[in-house]
């Protein structure tokens, strides 16, 4: 069977002031119909570049991405994306803001009343049909964000793009939300490319751990299967030895293989911050 | 039983005719009540003061009460004024009627009145010039404002000639204004006066620039991230513009209408008194000119109602503000 989407040789330098800047290199990933995939890397690292790309957000300026025998090119609703600071309008309610989305990839296919029912269906399902007429600046982070996974799921993507849609929610919340994710995933078998940091998460959630090398030039090191049943359970994984296994390779590549020196702010300039404060 | 509630700023006052107040509620009476009434007494007293000691070739400067009875005598002018002209229109009825008895085929001909506009006329005049100078300046300067947001060509090609023009005085644009409408507007019969033309104008002129500026301004400050989700649903132009970059600037758009319409308040003023056209400013003017020694006090009922209709107007789009915009930490008092 051939891949879904196929990233091949595909390569990124931006234009900055200081010259080129080459932030992915010879990034090769095929990913099936139905798969679960994270990007995990150190923050910087191009991440979001890869996804962008896939989403036609960014062009890459070398090699290129194929989803369904087809080049892509341009964004499109094919390709759903679920940004990190859900990204609603916020001057629409939550119906509002799935109904824009749906109106506009299903105008010609759906009657009125279908577009309401498939806008409160796709809300159902991330569970917040209860706050449906509220705006976006009503609801919680958490809610927000659901909202945009609904939105996204509305548009019938052949795949679904989430750039660290969790990252800024507390960890009760993401809780529930990743539960949600696996929830859908397993119901609608939608294809998921999400960029975590969140080692438990990418482990928790994922078919398939894509780990990013440092960049620049960043490229895939290495490619990590998660071979443990579906449906998942959290409490029941924490000692499940293959999830251990999994975390513990996940770590290593993170912590070992690419470790990150992050360099810390000197002693004095610390200090003259503080004076500088309090003068 | 009938439960009363009070809006809240109401509490204060429910308290005090109960006896109850809490310290809270003292301090919301003295911030809501107590002080702005000290600051007017405090303002009139320093005015009556300083008016006494002020002599000038028209007499003595006019203090509060003077200038309450010259507004209680503008009050009876224009009523004497009104009730002239229905005079004169039941006059011009009965003749009309007495002559087509005596002669059925004649055409009657209507004439209007022609006594002098009151001081209540010349602010009507006044309004409907400032409205339609703003509303002339928000029909170019919004759609303008989008195009210069939206196309970074459209921006670098305009804002020379916008840095250029943004801080002329009406002053300035009024003669150039005037020969234009009178070189250019010429016909028998005159929907409209030229001297309107000229203010209103005059005013687009000058209050057009904040609203431009803020427009453009409010369309290049939308999020990316809402420009991606546009682009992710493949938004045509149009529909981009409508659901994405009008909302998103409407905030900043109302801001700079706001401040328009300030500046169009006072710069009509200006130019009706310059230009000789009717309206609050030549109301002014011709008191000034006038000389006589109740003029001085006239003038300072004129610079009163001024003042309040231009807060007026400024509430007047603060409550349209209000209504029409989502995010409402964009409106300020
Ligand atoms: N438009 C751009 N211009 C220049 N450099 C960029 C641009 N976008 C991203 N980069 C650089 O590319 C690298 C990868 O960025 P990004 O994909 O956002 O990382 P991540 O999402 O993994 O944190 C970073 O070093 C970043 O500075
Ligand atoms: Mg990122």
């Amino acid at each position: 069977m051939k891949a879904l989407l196929e990233l091949s040789n595909v390569g990124m330098k931006f234009d900055t002031p200081k010259g080129t800047f080459e932030a992915l290199k010879d990034v090769n990933l095929k990913i099936d119909a139905g798969e679960f995939v994270s990007l995990i890397g150190h923050s910087g690292c191009g991440k979001s570049t890869v996804l962008n790309i896939v989403a036609g957000l960014l062009q890459a300026t070398d090699g290129g991405v194929i989803l369904d025998k087809q080049e892509v090119t341009e964004p499109g609703p094919e390709r759903a994306v679920v940004f990190q600071n859900h990204s609603l309008l916020p001057w629409l309610t939550s119906f509002e803001n799935v109904e824009l989305a749906v109106k506009q990839v299903f105008k010609k296919t759906k009657s009125k009343a279908e577009i309401r029912d498939w806008v409160e269906h796709n809300l159902e399902l991330v569970h917040m049909a209860h706050a449906m007429h509220k705006k976006p600046d009503e609801i919680s982070g958490g809610m927000k964000q659901r909202v945009g996974i609904a939105r996204a799921l509305a548009m019938q993507p052949q795949v679904l793009l989430m750039d660290e849609p969790f990252g800024a929610l507390d960890a009760l919340t993401r809780a529930h939300l990743q539960d949600s994710l696996m929830e859908i995933h397993a119901q609608l078998g939608t294809t998921v490319i999400m960029i975590t940091h969140d080692v438990d998460e990418a482990v928790l959630l994922s078919d398939r751990i894509v780990m990013m090398t440092n960049g620049p030039s960043a490229t895939i090191g290495e490619i990590l299967d998660v071979n443990v049943p579906r449906p998942r359970d959290r409490l029941a994984l924490a000692d499940d030895p293959t999830f251990v296994r999994c975390r513990q390779q996940v770590l290593q590549f993170l912590y070992e293989k690419q470790r990150k020196v992050e360099p810390l702010p000197k002693r004095e300039s610390v200090k003259a911050e503080a004076d500088r404060k309090r003068a | 039983m009938v439960t009363l509630t009070f809006p809240t700023w109401m509490e204060p006052y429910r308290a005090l005719a109960t006896g109850k107040m809490t310290g809270d509620q003292w301090q919301a009476l003295l911030r809501q009540l107590i002080w702005p009434v000290m600051g007017i007494a405090i303002f009139l007293l320093l005015w009556q003061l300083a008016a006494q000691r002020i002599d000038t070739s028209l007499g003595q400067f006019p203090g509060p009460v003077d200038v309450w009875e010259q507004a209680g005598s503008l009050v009876d002018e224009h009523q004497a004024s009104r009730a002239k002209e229905v005079a004169f229109h039941e006059r011009q009825e009965k003749y009309i009627a007495a002559r087509l008895q005596q002669q059925p085929e004649w055409e009657p001909v209507y004439r209007d009145y022609t006594g002098a506009p009151t001081f209540f006329d010349q602010i009507g005049t006044s309004l409907i010039t400032v409205m339609s100078g703003f509303l002339l300046a928000s029909l170019i300067a919004i759609p303008l404002g989008i195009v210069i947001g939206l196309s970074s060509t459209a921006y670098a090609a305009m804002n020379p000639l916008i840095q250029l023009f943004k801080p002329v005085s009406p002053l300035a644009w009024l003669p150039l204004v005037t020969m234009v409408v009178s070189a250019v507007y010429v016909t028998d019969d005159p929907m409209v006066a030229k001297s309107f033309l000229t203010s209103m104008f005059t005013v687009s002129l000058c209050c057009l620039w904040p609203t431009l500026m803020n427009t453009s301004v409010g369309v290049t400050s939308v999020s990316q991230d809402l420009v991606n989700v546009s682009k992710v649903l493949r938004l045509n132009a149009l529909s981009h513009v409508r659901k994405i970059v009008l909302p998103s600037a409407l905030p900043m758009m109302f801001t700079g209408l706001r401040l328009s319409l300030g500046i169009a308040w006072m710069v009509l003023i200006a130019a009706e008194m310059l230009a000789q056209n009717p309206g609050l400013g030549k109301f002014v003017w011709d008191e000034f000119q006038n000389g006589s020694s109740q003029s001085l006090g006239r003038i300072m009922v004129a610079v009163i109602v001024i003042g309040l209709i231009g807060f007026l107007l400024d509430r007047l789009m603060l409550m349209l503000q209000r209504a029409l915009v989502w995010d409402k930490s964009s409106v300020q008092r």
